[in-house]
């Protein structure tokens, strides 16, 4: 039996704005099981960010609320769930990284003294012992001559070094799951390819599960087990890797998947590329019934009249389409 | 032989920044964002240049379109050296040339309206006069670029990321230009906007006979819309290829690198990635020789003390290297 780590039901995460309630996260139900790496994919302002932020309530309240939902770590409901409960969670149980490793960084620390915080706080090491191990985790997430930089400040570390950093902190207590949120977006591609190898690397090595936030549907075939697909607050669509790239049912996921130039379509060149007419939907006041339905080349009266929700179509698959 | 000149045509081009410090403001160090660059752009094509962050896209960019000065170098348009050029040659330059950047809004005016911003340049070049009929050229821009006559009074706040690339895309067009030079243009747009906005360019090419200069660093992307793709690596270019010639058949280790660590959305195939170990060198006072020997699997000892030339070795196919060159 697959173990459900994380399972998030019907979490609605809302803010107060002073246009009005942005519904961000509306309804949202996706899991982790252990072990396994699900990709969230979908465009900006999807609510994958969101989502991901307040696995750990790292959610600014206000203007941020819970309107619904849970969200269960290992069973347990983490929305009612004190700080200093969350703060043991975070970090030994749940890690999390970002987009801009400078943000997650502090620049006035040494890098060292940033991964040797957490198992001082957490683990009971000595100063000492913190910093030797914080060098072997800067060998393990291929920083040379790791020995030396432990002493170095983030500033004096290129962007890719940085990122890799970051994974070092979140690795050190060895975590059940990883959250990476478009952690190689601001990576070139070369750079990108090395973090992605690293953060399959440790999976393999702690059987760590890990949830990729992405918008790139390349990022999400080459390393997803699953993948759960986001539009304007929901889920659209969830199933393994292999099963939505050859067999996507959502119109929304099958445009994505042919929107998207290839460097290796040869009949592709030069040819039109399938495009989503339209844009996103205002998440305050979002459109009744389906929300992709104003972009949608197949949505009638029926898919405005009722919201969809998310029915089985096939082994692990399931779709948020009337059709 | 082919006597027409090419549109445009580069030739040494080189752009330093000089980075100063210590107490008589003396130059420490020298980046080399573009080291003696030759490109040819054909009449009506695509140009693609890729390349990874800094190795200096954007300042050839900003070099051909004379928003920057070159520190060596020749640019020509139309066979005519337009280097040095100023005053109304300039003026009448910037006719023949325009440019659309990553981040429209930067560049949009947010205090005028859509009417304002691409009327303002019929405006300059007198290319309409009275407001009926400017007004009238305007909304048959938008229409052009897919907007609306109704989003004539708006201001560019009011509008998504993928129709204030339209809008900047209509005010380019407002001078029928001749070159369209597009700086990551669809860089920052979701996935189904940036296929609208790339479908439009390319709608306008054919409707327009206009030639791009597409910059980018998505290498998907680029190999889409591009006729020719020259590849750069820390200020050089390293090899020049008619699209499909560059992708099924790359030569410089450096492309065969880039090429097999872009992410392919198709989960079924399993590609063995070249993935390069280390990161480009410092663009102050870069390593002589080859600029990529230091994260070459290939370099030889005379990799270190040569310059590799970009010579031609098959028809159309350039590459700057020793051993695959
Ligand atoms: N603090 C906040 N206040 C108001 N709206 C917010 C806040 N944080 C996020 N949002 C809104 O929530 C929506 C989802 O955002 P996000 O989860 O960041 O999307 P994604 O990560 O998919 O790009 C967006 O419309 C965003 O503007
Ligand atoms: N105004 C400037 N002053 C100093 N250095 C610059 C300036 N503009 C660009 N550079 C440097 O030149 C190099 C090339 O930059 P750029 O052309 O913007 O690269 P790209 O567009 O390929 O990312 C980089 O190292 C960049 O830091
Ligand atoms: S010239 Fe030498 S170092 Fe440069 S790419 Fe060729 S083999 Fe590598
Ligand atoms: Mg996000
Ligand atoms: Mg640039």
């Amino acid at each position: 039996m697959t173990e459900r780590l994380l399972d998030i039901r019907d979490l609605r995460t809302w803010f107060n704005t002073d246009d009005g309630m942005v519904r961000a996260v509306d309804g949202v139900s996706l899991h982790v099981n252990r072990g396994e790496t699900l990709a969230v994919v979908g465009e900006s302002g999807s609510g994958k960010t969101v989502t991901a932020r307040s696995v750990l309530k790292l959610i600014d309240m206000p203007p941020g609320r819970f309107a619904g939902g849970e969200i269960l770590w290992r069973g347990r409901d983490l929305i009612p769930a004190s700080n200093s409960e969350i703060d043991k969670i975070r970090a030994r149980e749940i890690a999390m990284i970002f987009q801009e490793p400078m943000t997650a960084l502090n620049p006035v620390y040494t890098v060292g003294d940033q991964i040797a915080e957490p198992l001082r706080a957490h683990e009971n090491l000595s100063r000492r012992a913190a910093l030797a191990r914080a060098a072997e985790l800067m060998r393990l997430v291929q920083i040379p001559d790791p020995e030396r930089r432990v002493r170095d400040y983030p500033h004096q570390f290129s962007g890719g070094m940085r990122q890799r950093v970051v994974i070092a902190i979140a690795i050190a207590c060895g975590p059940q799951l990883l959250i990476a949120d478009e952690p190689t977006t601001a990576l070139d591609v070369t750079i990108q390819a090395q973090i992605l190898d690293l953060l399959n690397d440790m999976k393999a090595r702690f059987g760590m599960a890990i949830m990729l936030i992405t918008h790139a549907m390349g990022v999400v075939a080459e390393n997803a087990d699953r993948v759960v697909v986001m539009y304007a607050g929901k889920v659209v669509e969830a199933a393994p890797v292999e099963e939505l790239f050859a067999n996507p049912r959502h119109p929304y996921t099958q445009g994505l998947i042919r929107a998207i130039p290839r460097v290796d379509a040869k009949a592709q060149h030069r040819t039109r590329l399938a495009q989503i007419p339209g844009t996103v939907p205002s998440l305050i006041n979002p459109p009744a019934g389906c929300r992709f339905a104003a972009r949608c080349t197949f949505a009638t009266d029926a898919c405005v009249a009722a919201e969809p929700v998310l029915k089985p179509v096939g082994p692990d698959h399931t779709v948020a389409c009337i059709l | 032989m082919n006597a027409a000149p090419p549109l445009l045509a580069v030739r040494g081009l080189s752009k330093h920044y000089s980075v100063t410090g210590g107490f008589l403001a003396r130059e420490i160090a020298r980046v080399h964002a573009v080291d003696d660059i030759n490109l040819d752009i054909e009449r009506g094509e695509t140009l693609g240049l890729v390349g990874e962050s800094g190795c200096g896209k954007s300042t050839t960019g900003r070099c051909i379109m004379r928003l920057i000065e070159p520190s060596a170098g020749t640019i020509s348009f139309e066979g005519r050296d337009v280097t040095h050029i100023d005053g109304e040659d300039l003026r009448r330059l910037r006719r023949d040339m325009q440019i659309i950047f990553q981040d429209p809004f930067a560049s949009l005016n947010p205090r005028h309206t859509v009417a304002g911003i691409v009327g303002e340049a019929l405006v300059i070049h007198r290319l309409a006069t009275g407001r009926r009929q400017i007004e009238e050229r305007v909304v048959q821009l938008l229409e052009t670029v897919g907007l609306r006559s109704d989003h004539l009074n708006r201001f560019p706040h009011e509008f998504s990321g993928g129709q204030r690339q339209r809008i900047g895309i209509a005010r380019a067009l407002a001078v029928e230009p001749k070159l369209l030079v597009c700086d990551e243009a669809v860089s920052a747009l979701d996935v189904s906007v940036q296929a609208q906005v790339i479908n439009l360019l390319e709608d306008l090419q054919d409707k327009f006979a206009l030639t791009y200069l597409f910059i980018a660093h998505d290498l998907s992307v680029v190999e889409h819309i591009s006729t020719r793709v020259a590849v750069m690596y820390l200020g050089r270019i390293v090899e020049v290829a008619p699209a499909r010639a560059l992708y099924d058949n790359p030569r410089h280790p450096y492309t065969k690198a880039l090429l097999s660590t872009v992410p392919i959305p198709d989960p079924k195939l399993k590609r063995k990635r070249l993935v390069l170990t280390g990161e480009p060198p410092n663009p102050f006072n870069p390593p002589p020789g080859c600029h990529f020997r230091t994260r070459c699997p290939l370099a030889e000892p005379r990799c270190a003390e040569i310059a590799p030339a970009l010579l031609e070795t098959m028809p159309g196919h350039m590459v700057a290297c020793h051993v695959t060159g």
